[in-house]
């Protein structure tokens, strides 16, 4: 059954499943069913969720060469559903939470750096993103691969403003960026070790 | 417990309350946890009674308080905003007494400049304080200048919303001081002590630079990672389009009886 699945109609479906968590949040949040601070609850689960699919698309090519599972061709969507989320966090703190209050929106852009890397994720994400096209790729050549590593400080950036939207450190932000830092590690790691480790399994 | 009280002369007017849902189901009380709801489903193993209240250190009468007799005094009910330095805010009937009677029976010294506040210590009883984390020093302390506490905005609660402080919110006794963020009005006390020096607060030491041990509601002083220009209110019926933000007051609209207090202060540098 599963092997008659195309990979196309995979794509279909993990788009449709990666965008539920914020179609059923926004339903429940227009209708007063999101608790006592729905703006609050929404913008933290949109960023939340963007941060894992960062994560997710950042899985693949260790999962390739550790266990030899190859989702190479999902990893687009994955990427992309990372963007859109992060998209959707970016409008509702504008427009739902500050209510467009441009000056403020600026000023708080400008000195916090909380915000600044908040901005930069997404400001990467986002030319990620519009470059993730099969015309991009051929005609950026070369270059496509050293732009899309790009994708590792943006990860960075996430991961800390994650941490940093908290008052104290949480057992669950640093398991994120726990995991954003592993993954990054193997990046580094000499290719004779990641062979090796690739083997041992 | 039922708990009834008639609106005092201080209690604020044309404010509309937070649903009682909201106020006691959104709540920051890290002894029981780091989520909002945290509070209000771990803290049913938490025994508010008996209690005590020790108020000592430079008083001619140092006294231990016990809760009933707390709850005997006469008791009236203060409709106060409750500024929180996340940036929401709430307004809640709460029902208690102006601190500064408690602190006239023990009569403070001449040299007490300060008052410290004291938390329970109860690991068994609070899953936050028992936590491998080591978010806050426990137990939680707060402090005020002699003279904040002796306000006769300041009180010490022992209700809200006509009935005895649930367990999440601070039983048996807290401090509500409203031209403060939230994190100043310290729950579940067990030690009052007038000292000389400022004494030590546990999100101060924290973080000196994003919790003051002011703390007064400005929205002129940003928090390090957000502004405090304005605030969301919580429990706004409608979800999402429910309620704006609405312009945070200095003071938290309480300038006019308490911005003497500090007069000639550079409210920048002490925030």
């Amino acid at each position: 059954m599963a092997r008659r699945l195309s990979p196309g109609l995979i794509r279909a479906a993990l788009y449709v499943a990666g965008l539920m968590p914020a179609s059923v949040a926004f339903a429940m949040g227009a209708t007063g069913r999101l608790g006592a601070d729905p703006v609050n609850a929404f913008l933290r689960m949109l960023g939340l969720w963007a941060l894992r699919f960062l994560i997710l698309s950042l899985c693949v090519t260790p999962l390739r060469e550790i266990a030899g599972i190859n989702l190479l061709r999902y990893r687009r969507a994955l990427g992309l559903l990372a963007f859109w989320y992060a998209l959707f966090h970016l409008t509702a703190y504008v427009g739902l939470d500050q209510g467009f209050d441009f000056p403020v929106l600026l000023a708080d852009v400008e000195k916090r750096p909380f915000v600044i890397l908040g901005m930069v994720a997404f400001l990467v994400l986002a030319g990620l993103a519009a470059t993730s096209n099969r015309w991009s790729i051929r005609r950026l050549g070369p270059r496509w691969r050293a732009l899309h590593r790009w994708v590792y400080p943006a990860a960075c950036c996430a991961a800390i403003h994650f941490i940093l939207s908290f008052k104290v450190l949480r057992p669950e932000t640093l398991a994120y960026a726990l995991a954003v830092a592993l993954l990054l590690a193997w990046r580094v790691l000499p290719a004779g070790m990641r062979r090796r480790a690739a083997l041992s399994r | 417990d039922p708990l009834r009280a008639a609106p005092g002369a201080l209690s604020g007017t044309g404010l509309t309350p937070t649903p009682f849902q909201d106020a006691t189901h959104y709540n920051n009380f890290y002894e029981f946890g780091l989520e909002k709801t945290d509070p209000a489903e771990r803290s049913g193993d938490f025994h508010p009674r008996p209690w005590t209240v020790r108020v000592e250190g430079l008083v001619a009468r140092p006294r231990t308080y016990d809760i009933d007799a707390l709850l005997a005094r006469p008791l009236e009910e203060r409709l106060y905003r409750m500024r929180c330095v996340e940036a929401w805010s709430m307004v809640i009937p709460w029902i208690g007494f102006a601190l500064a009677d408690l602190l006239k029976e023990v009569e403070p010294l001449g040299s007490a400049k300060y008052v410290a506040f004291e938390s329970v210590l109860r690991p068994a009883e609070m899953p936050g304080q028992d936590s491998m984390l080591h978010v806050l020093d426990w137990p939680y302390a707060e402090g005020l200048r002699l003279d904040e506490a002796m306000h006769p905005l300041t009180i010490l609660a022992v209700g809200l919303y006509g009935r005895t402080l649930p367990n999440q919110n601070g039983a048996p006794v807290r401090l509500v001081v409203p031209w403060k963020y939230g994190f100043k009005g310290i729950k579940s006390i067990v030690r009052i002590r007038l000292t000389e020096t400022r004494p030590r607060t546990a999100w101060n030491d924290r973080a000196p630079d994003e919790y003051g041990f002011y703390a007064n509601v400005n929205p002129a002083v940003d928090h390090p990672r957000w502004s405090q220009a304005t605030e969301r209110p919580i429990g706004a019926r409608g979800g999402f389009f429910g309620a704006a933000r609405q312009p945070t007051l200095p003071f938290n609209g309480y300038a006019e009886q308490v911005a003497g207090l500090y007069a000639g202060m550079d409210l920048r540098r002490n925030f």
